[in-house]
């Protein structure tokens, strides 16, 4: 019996009152276990995202709770979510969101900062994990003269730094070409997940579900199919 | 939080371009706020500049004076009044007005003379050459070297010239703590002499210096001299009441305070518009930081460390720049009136907290309110 990670009961969320209002998720229920990768997929408007930020502790839901390590998320102060995340999450944004005026070392130390780390140590620790993407020599650059493959590798190394519990990637592969993709995926398998670590990743990418262990998919902000993936298989 | 401060750091002298316009933009108001309180300040300070070089603790006029150059002569009983008040340790007459001498080369220059108590010279100068006691040779004066001097000639102990026809010649040359106002020499000679030399009105008597025998005792001269019809006041009053008149009864004070204020609007708004603008282009960034587990309070001290950061740069120097061009002005301008204070610092860095409060405010409400599901949204 796999050890759960992350447990989602019955999530709901919706966005604006009255008439306004539209259902983004709608009683969602799901588990995410240790030591596996797991696919949200589904059209664009589905609740993805609405479901990945409530699972990481970035969107409160309407109705439902989220459990992780025994705690219920959504019962924690605005000050301990922030906490959880630091400490317990690593993200990886679709866009990278990486800081064109830090180089690249400075970049992937910034949860370490946030952590109240000294600055020095901080980039001199980021070095390795530059190291295990592959980016060593890159570490003084800034990131716009890096490609996107390699921006890529950066939000991921970033979100590595902290050792988190929980790897939340949005659409990884989205502003890549098939091969880059397909080979950031491969690393992120072979290199980021183990038995005590979860990977959850959004995606709209058919050619990167061969990593899979578990793929959700969604439809107007309903679970629609759990299958196993290529992966487990 | 160190780490916290060299990333806020980082963020912000890393984008060359918008700290320069930042730093540019508090600069300039820095610059425009301490030059323009500063030349207010020179000019009431030169304003009163008789009464900060004779060094007299009361003075007694007519109410109706408001600076130093325009008195109006007082009866001889005055004096007598005031010497007869209890508390009074002496008092003595101070001669003011302005007159026109004919230098050795032909050409008239107006100057202004202050003729000095005969038997006691009190208010005298400190003098750089001659004798005090020259004072009392024949046509003896002594010139001010003050930026005004050279307006005389440049003259040396023994330079001759003529007051209403009268001969006078300098007998020392003098050094005072302030320049004049008006941008004429200032001349020193005795009260008698003055009176003899100069045309004047019935009554001769423009000031009365007095030293009381207390501090305490100022209260009851300055009573005793308002029932007689006359003020007496301390020479931080006569000061006060210098700056007042030429503050809101000259048309110069309110218009260097309404540039002082125009330059502050300024600066504000290059610097609130160019530090919201930074804040708008790195929301993103910031919301990055919030989603990774920034704590709001974390992003509000790195606007704030920001913001004092810029702040304080351009200050130091908007001070630096305007302390260079009044030490030019000067070489170039000896009558450059401008004057830097610890006031007008003072001034300068209120002002420029009040601009960078200002921007880190809309700066903090902007931030807080930056959801970090919106950088999953996109």
């Amino acid at each position: 019996m796999p050890t759960v990670s992350i447990a989602a009961h019955g999530l709901k969320k919706w966005f604006g009152e009255g008439e306004a209002r539209t259902l983004a998720t709608r009683d969602v229920s799901f588990e995410v276990y240790l030591g596996e990768i797991l696919y949200i997929v589904g059209p664009s408007g589905s609740g993805k995202t609405t479901l990945l930020s409530m699972i990481s502790g970035i969107l409160r839901p309407n109705e439902g709770s989220v459990t992780v390590g025994g705690t219920d998320l959504w019962t924690l102060s605005d000050d301990q979510l922030a906490d959880f995340r630091l400490h317990k999450i690593g993200f990886v944004f679709q866009d990278y969101h990486l800081f064109p005026r830090l180089t690249t070392a400075e970049n992937v130390a910034i949860p370490l900062i946030l952590r109240h780390g000294a600055w020095a140590s901080s980039v001199s620790e980021s070095l390795k994990y530059l190291k295990a993407v592959g980016l060593e020599n890159r570490a003084n650059l800034p990131p716009v003269k890096l490609s996107g493959g390699e921006q890529q590798r950066v939000a991921i190394a970033r979100a590595m730094i902290g050792r988190p519990d929980i790897l939340i990637l949005d659409e990884p592969t989205a502003s890549l070409d098939g091969e880059t993709g397909r080979n950031i995926v491969a690393f992120i398998k072979k290199e980021l997940l183990t038995e005590q670590r979860s990977i959850v990743i959004v995606t709209h990418d058919a050619r990167i579900y061969e990593f899979a262990n578990r793929i959700i998919t969604m439809e107007d902000g309903r679970i629609t199919n759990v299958e196993q993936g290529a992966a487990r298989a | 939080m160190r780490g916290i401060f060299i990333l806020a750091f980082k963020l912000l002298v890393n984008d060359r371009a918008k700290f320069q316009a930042l730093v540019g933009g508090i600069t300039f108001a820095t610059f425009l706020i301490v030059q323009m309180t500063s030349l207010f300040v020179g000019i009431l300070t030169r304003a009163s500049s008789t009464v900060l070089n004779t060094g007299a603790k009361v003075w007694v006029m007519d109410p109706a004076v408001n600076s130093v150059s325009n008195s109006i002569g007082m009866p001889d009983y005055v004096i007598d009044f005031v010497r007869s008040t209890v508390g009074v340790k002496f008092a003595v007459p101070l001669y003011s007005a302005g007159a026109l001498v004919k230098l050795r080369n032909g050409t008239f220059q107006p100057v202004s003379v202050l003729g000095l108590d005969d038997a006691t010279l009190f208010g005298r100068p400190a003098l750089e050459q001659g004798q005090i006691g020259d004072i009392y040779a024949e046509n003896g004066f002594f010139v001010v070297h003050d930026a005004e001097f050279n307006k005389m000639g440049n003259p040396t102990i023994g330079t001759e010239f003529e007051l209403n026809d009268h001969r006078a010649v300098i007998v020392g040359i003098a050094a005072v703590a302030s320049s004049g106002l008006y941008g004429i020499p200032t001349l020193y000679t005795t009260y008698n002499r003055a009176v003899q030399y100069i045309p004047s009105t019935r009554f001769t008597t423009a000031y009365i210096l007095v030293e009381p025998k207390s501090a305490a005792d100022i209260p009851h001269i300055k009573a005793q001299v308002h029932s007689l019809g006359y003020v007496a006041l301390t020479a931080d009053e006569f000061v006060s009441k210098i700056g007042r008149w030429y503050t809101f009864q000259t048309g110069g004070g309110m218009n260097m305070l309404m540039m002082a204020a125009i330059s502050f609007i300024v600066g504000l708004s290059i610097s609130g518009q160019t530090f919201y603008t930074f804040i708008l282009e790195n929301e993103e960034k910031f919301g990055a930081l919030k989603a990774i587990g920034a704590k709001g309070r974390e992003l509000v001290y790195m606007i704030l460390f920001q913001a004092t950061f810029t702040a304080l740069t351009g200050l130091g120097l908007g001070i630096g720049l305007c302390t260079i061009m009044i030490f030019l002005g000067r070489l170039r301008l000896p009558d450059y009136a401008a004057m830097i204070t610890l006031g007008n610092l003072t001034i300068a860095l209120v002002m420029v907290s009040i601009i960078a409060a200002v921007s880190s405010y809309v700066g903090v409400r902007r931030v807080l309110r930056i959801e970090p599901f919106d950088i999953f949204r996109g």
